[in-house]
């Protein structure tokens, strides 16, 4: 019994320390004074290898889940004679919901585990400790680029997976099943608020970007330099930025659309 | 007042210890590195000699004692500070810590563009200067992947030489290569160390290498110095623990089973 408490005492210990090591990089890498110059080249080679790289799978997995909102939605819809409506709930629900939860789950699996994987690696084949020895600091060169990479890069991803889901829910809406064209998108347009649904949305892709990359990150610096703990590290990652994607998603909405 | 700055040694540790959890590695552990000077510190692995160098580099703290850097005390360093130290020093890992993402050309010239405001006309020429002294001038352009382990190690040192530091710290340097490379390397830190007026660090268990090289050399075991003196000192120091040592011996003082329980109790299932 003692022993029992004893050893969930320690895993709360090992937790909470595991926390404040996590502020401690993520303190480290974005305080201080800011080197443009330096920086900015860095930065766009990450945008381009965490964001640009992602473009393909959000595009394609947005354009398939758009049809198949459009698909359901009109099945369901047509029953009640409201297929004209179908144009809001394709929108809404992208807008909304699946559009900043999907990219992120995609974004873990795609880009956040190749950050820790690649960081992790950095670590095991000591790159991250010979540039401490060459006055480099780590977690300004490595850690950081790659966290504004992340962070600026999947509310964007968020929003052009929206936009092609919309985009794919009117083909089959309109294209192949028939609902009126013009009905699809006016009705679309005089429902959809601009604060409410896309402002919210965007909130919500903002923190989970955050997130994601910041529990990628740090599992990557956090890993164990072998192969063993890489492999550890980079599953990691992405079960517990998708649980926490997950559970977040369902407190901001509680917090926006629950009142 | 110069005269007694080039008399005090540049890396001093006094009364160093250190455990990593429960494990201690070093006790009481007392050495110095005078300027100009090869010194190699030896003994058999897993005893933490890349610990010691991450101490004098501050990359690890000692629990007690004092680390001195040409009179600073680098466990007492703020952040920045330690920083502005390192600039002053460099490490030449085991793996060469290359860079994988970079050609050889980039990798010896990522120190100077981050800490130097040189042209990159300026940077081209010590680049090549510093490949030139590690015969791989005509390998710039090949990436980390692409070179053999002792051609990553001598572009790993051309990296290291870059900014032209006060102490070089090497790493089992001689560990893996062929003997062909491990004579370019012995050579060439021998080379460097005089013609550039560096210190040197060596830590390794090539005895009869670093041997051939080094101006002093320490033996560690039992976490701490179990002998020191010059190379001619130490191959004629009578304590066993250096002998077995010097010599390669199997079984000694380092005994050659891990602490295990009786053998005939253990086949036999009684513990």
């Amino acid at each position: 019994m003692i022993e029992f408490i004893e050893r969930i005492g320690r895993q709360v210990i090992a937790a909470i320390s595991g926390i404040g090591y996590a502020f401690f990089i993520l303190v480290n890498a974005l305080i201080g004074k800011p080197q443009f110059r330096k920086s900015w080249p860095l930065l766009i080679q990450q945008l381009y290898v965490v964001g640009v790289l992602s473009l393909l799978i959000i595009i394609v997995s947005g354009l398939f889940i758009g049809m198949v909102l459009g698909l359901q939605g009109y099945t369901i819809l047509v029953d009640y004679g409201a297929e004209q409506s179908l144009g809001p709930m394709v929108a809404l629900s992208l807008l909304r919901e699946l559009g900043p939860v999907v990219t992120a789950l995609l974004f873990a699996g795609r880009a956040g585990s190749a950050l820790t994987a690649e960081i992790g690696l950095m670590k095991a084949t000591e790159q991250l400790s010979s540039l401490e020895m060459m006055a480099v600091d780590p977690l300004r060169r490595v850690i950081a680029p790659r966290f504004w990479a992340g962070f600026i890069s999947m509310p964007l991803l968020a929003l052009i997976f929206s936009a092609v889901g919309i985009y794919g829910g009117y083909l089959v809406g309109s294209g192949w099943l028939g609902v009126d064209k013009g009905a699809f998108w006016s009705v679309m347009q005089s429902t959809v608020d601009w604060y409410d649904d896309l402002l919210n949305g965007v909130i919500k892709s903002v923190i989970f970007a955050f997130v994601v990359t910041w529990i990628a990150l740090y599992k990557g610096y956090n890993s164990t330099p072998t192969s063993a703990g890489i492999s550890a590290a980079t599953t990691s990652t992405v079960v517990t930025a998708s649980l926490a994607v997950l559970g977040l998603d369902f407190i901001l909405t509680a917090l926006m659309f629950g009142g | 007042m110069n005269e007694a700055r080039h008399v005090k040694p540049l890396v001093e540790l006094s009364g160093v210890h250190f455990s990593h959890g429960e494990r201690t590695i070093y006790r009481d552990l007392n050495l110095s590195v005078p300027r100009g000077k090869v010194v190699a510190v030896m003994g058999p692995s897993g005893i933490g000699k890349t610990t010691l160098l991450k101490l004098i580099g501050g990359q690890l703290r000692p629990q007690q004692g004092d680390i001195q850097f040409d009179g600073n005390s680098i466990p007492k360093l703020s952040r920045s500070e330690l920083y502005r130290e390192r600039e002053r020093m460099s490490m030449l890992f085991q793996s060469g810590a290359l860079f994988t993402d970079m050609s050889v050309y980039d990798n010896v010239a990522f120190p100077l563009r981050e800490h130097s405001a040189l042209s990159e006309e300026l940077i081209r020429s010590i680049v090549l200067m510093k490949l030139e002294a590690v015969g791989l001038r005509g390998a710039r352009d090949l990436m980390p992947a692409e070179l053999s382990g002792g051609m990553a190690r001598r572009a790993a040192l051309a990296r290291a030489i870059a900014l032209d530091p006060e102490l070089i710290m090497y790493d089992e340097p001689f560990a893996g290569q062929d003997p062909i490379s491990m004579g370019m390397i012995v050579k060439l830190i021998k080379a460097l160390n005089d013609s550039l007026g560096l210190t040197s660090i060596v830590v390794s268990h090539d005895v009869d290498e670093v041997m051939s090289i080094a101006d002093y050399a320490y033996i560690i075991a039992e976490q701490q110095v179990v002998a020191k003196g010059t190379p001619t000192e130490l191959r004629e120091n009578d304590s066993a623990i250096v002998q077995q040592f010097l010599q390669g011996q199997a079984d000694g003082p380092v005994p050659f089973h891990y602490q295990a329980s009786d053998f005939t109790s253990d086949l036999l299932g009684e513990c």
